[in-house]
């Protein structure tokens, strides 16, 4: 099966043509993706190795109730990349992603096995303070959420609640905003809802209360699902921009954007085990490029090519 | 070849003969329905609206200042006026509501962001609040009497009554204000906690304020319900003829229905008109309060 070669190669950062069905097509597979990044964000393109992991999660499952969500995954976040994490429904990526500032503690009957480690700190350790995780481990959810209150009071929410002087207020909100490119558009009404931006703009609002708590880590949970193409656009920009201070983990359903924005890739799928349950299982972890352009794993290939999924 | 398929259809329907669309005709069961249901409907507008024109033309003479500004009067109705009542029903109802809505609304949180909803103890306390929210209000009487007026020593006070009507009052604000909770999206409870905000703070400065109309509202509602209750005051000892306004929460109190039934039961004419005024008065107030409470659930309705 030879695939469409009409994608325009100098526009499609991380080329996705020229797979062949059996992985073996040696069809050229540019670096331009990497001096793209070098050129627009003067970033080098990820070294094989991670060499600074923010995150770490070792032998990590996953359950709710007494049903296993996701099996023993074994993966790391490194230090102002991108790391996406792709796959099927039911693949456990989302539930994986809840995990990493426990945020699934909301849901009942969620629990965590294994070890998963913000730095050296083990987050699951019961002296480890969830609230305190939430402020370094930020998240950004499918839907834009932002509160039923001012533009302004959206983004001074969370320093606000950590005690932040009223007179700093100010410039943390503008910074917020211009930091996630919102300013020049909400800059005129900051004293209006939140709710009354577009879809876009409510997700980069979202962003902007994000890094308004100045976090470590943001996580995103497939933040453009619900947004045009050129919102998406937008925010997939914002978070190129974003990486050179942040370490970014994004959920998302869509291969393209996963290849466009990730420097590493983290390929899920749902697995029947022999009891006939299904189970949330990590594929494929490696750089981006390699896993849309010579994956190792069959599975990987078969869901990047579009053959299933 | 779907769309040549469906342009076919359009143009054989095109082609049917006239009266083909037509419904068969319908049994007479099917045809009295509508008409049933709108004798239903007439049944309680054409009450009520007797009612009101009833109270309006038998008080209209009597709904004059007088009936606010003088107190009442057993020997001269054309000088009596129901002051002391219609202080006394603000006392109770805002001595009420300063209890009631705390308490409520308190119970209500607990109920809906921290109990156990598959907890035992958490579905004994659901079904007891809704089946309290039944029970007579003269059973809250019986209660207030016994309990409140002779065991606590509270005695035939505002104290008293706002205490029982907020028994009386209590399950509505708590089932309301549940609601009200509830219809707050979890994703707003979720962005709060992943800011790492408490879930005390989350609470207080997200879900309250966004579910505060709705709180609102039931309250309002279930406070203009105790301000019309007359039953349990009266085996509370609220005071039938009663010539000063209250002076404080122990002081003793009549309110409006009260001062309402004490003039239908005198013998002379002109106390049943200024009993209409009353009532009218008694309505007028109450219409006010349910506007308050549509005009709150309209205007910040479902803002996310």
């Amino acid at each position: 099966m030879k695939m469409s070669t009409t994608a325009k190669p100098d526009t499609e950062p991380r080329n996705l043509v020229g797979v062949s069905a059996d992985g073996s097509d040696p069809a050229p597979t540019p670096r331009a993706h990497s001096l793209m990044d070098a050129l627009v964000f003067g970033r080098p393109a990820p070294s094989p190795d991670l060499l600074d992991p923010v995150l770490s999660l070792r032998k990590v499952h996953v359950y709710y109730g007494d049903y296993e969500a996701v099996r023993d995954v074994t993966m790391s976040m490194g230090k102002n990349e991108i790391t996406a994490l792709i796959g099927p429904s039911g693949c456990g990526k989302s539930t994986l992603l809840r995990c990493l500032n426990r945020m699934n503690d909301l849901i009942p009957g969620a629990r965590v096995a294994g070890d998963i480690r913000y730095h050296d700190i083990d987050i699951y350790q019961p002296d480890v303070d969830p609230i305190e995780l939430r402020r370094r481990v930020g998240m950004v959810f499918q839907k834009p959420n932002p509160f039923p209150k001012s533009i302004f009071d959206n983004v001074a929410y969370g320093p606000r609640v950590q005690g932040v002087k009223k007179s700093e207020l100010a410039d943390i909100v503008e910074e917020s905003l211009r930091h996630a490119v919102l300013w020049d558009e909400v800059k005129a009404k900051l004293k209006e809802s939140g709710l009354a931006l577009s879809g876009g703009q409510q997700q980069r609002l979202c962003i902007a209360r994000c890094i308004a708590v100045k976090p470590d880590v943001i996580l995103m949970d497939e933040p453009c699902a619900s947004l045009d193409p050129i919102a998406t656009q937008r925010i997939e920009d914002l978070m190129r921009a974003l990486a050179a201070d942040y370490t970014i983990v994004i959920v998302t359903h869509n291969m393209q954007q996963a290849a466009r924005v990730s420097d590493r890739t983290a390929f899920f799928t749902a697995e029947l085990d022999d009891a006939g349950v299904r189970h949330g299982r990590l594929v494929e972890f490696d750089v981006t490029n390699k896993i849309f352009t010579s994956p190792a794993d069959g599975r990987t290939e078969a869901y990047v090519s579009g053959r299933f999924g | 070849m779907s769309v040549t398929s469906s342009t076919a259809v359009v143009d054989q329907l095109g082609e049917l003969p006239p009266g083909h669309m037509q419904a068969p005709p319908r049994s007479w069961w099917d045809r009295s329905f509508r008409p049933l249901l709108l004798a239903g409907l007439s049944v309680g507008i054409v009450v009520l609206a007797i009612l009101l024109i009833f109270i309006f033309v038998s008080g209209w003479s009597r709904l004059t200042p007088t009936l606010w500004q003088n107190m009442p009067s057993i020997q001269f109705p054309e000088l009596a006026g129901a002051q002391s009542a219609i202080m006394g029903s603000i006392w109770v109802i805002a001595t009420t509501a300063c209890i009631s809505l705390p308490v409520g609304i308190m119970a209500a949180i607990y109920l809906e962001e921290y109990g156990n909803p598959n907890g035992r103890f958490f579905r004994l306390v659901e079904i007891n609040i809704q089946n309290l929210a039944a029970v007579p209000s003269i059973v809250y009487g019986i209660l207030g009497l016994g309990v409140i007026a002779r065991a606590l020593a509270l005695g035939q006070t505002v104290i008293t009554a706002a205490i029982t009507l907020s028994l009386l009052v209590l399950p509505v604000v708590i089932i309301s204000t549940r609601e009200a909770l509830r219809a707050v999206p979890q994703s707003i409870r979720f962005g709060s906690l992943a800011l790492g905000a408490t879930k005390w703070q989350t609470i207080w400065k997200q879900v309250l304020p966004a579910a505060l109309p709705g709180t609102a509202t039931g309250s309002i509602l279930a406070l203009s319900r105790a301000m019309g209750e007359a039953a349990p005051l009266l085996l509370l000892g609220a005071v039938t003829y009663i010539t000063f306004n209250p002076s404080g929460v122990m002081s003793a109190y009549t309110v409006m229905p009260i001062q309402i039934y004490n003039w239908t039961s005198q013998s002379r004419d002109e106390f049943h008109t200024l009993a209409a005024a009353l009532c009218v008065l008694l309505l007028v107030i109450l219409l006010i309060m349910n506007g308050v409470a549509i005009f709150l659930r309209n205007r910040y309705q479902r803002r996310w």
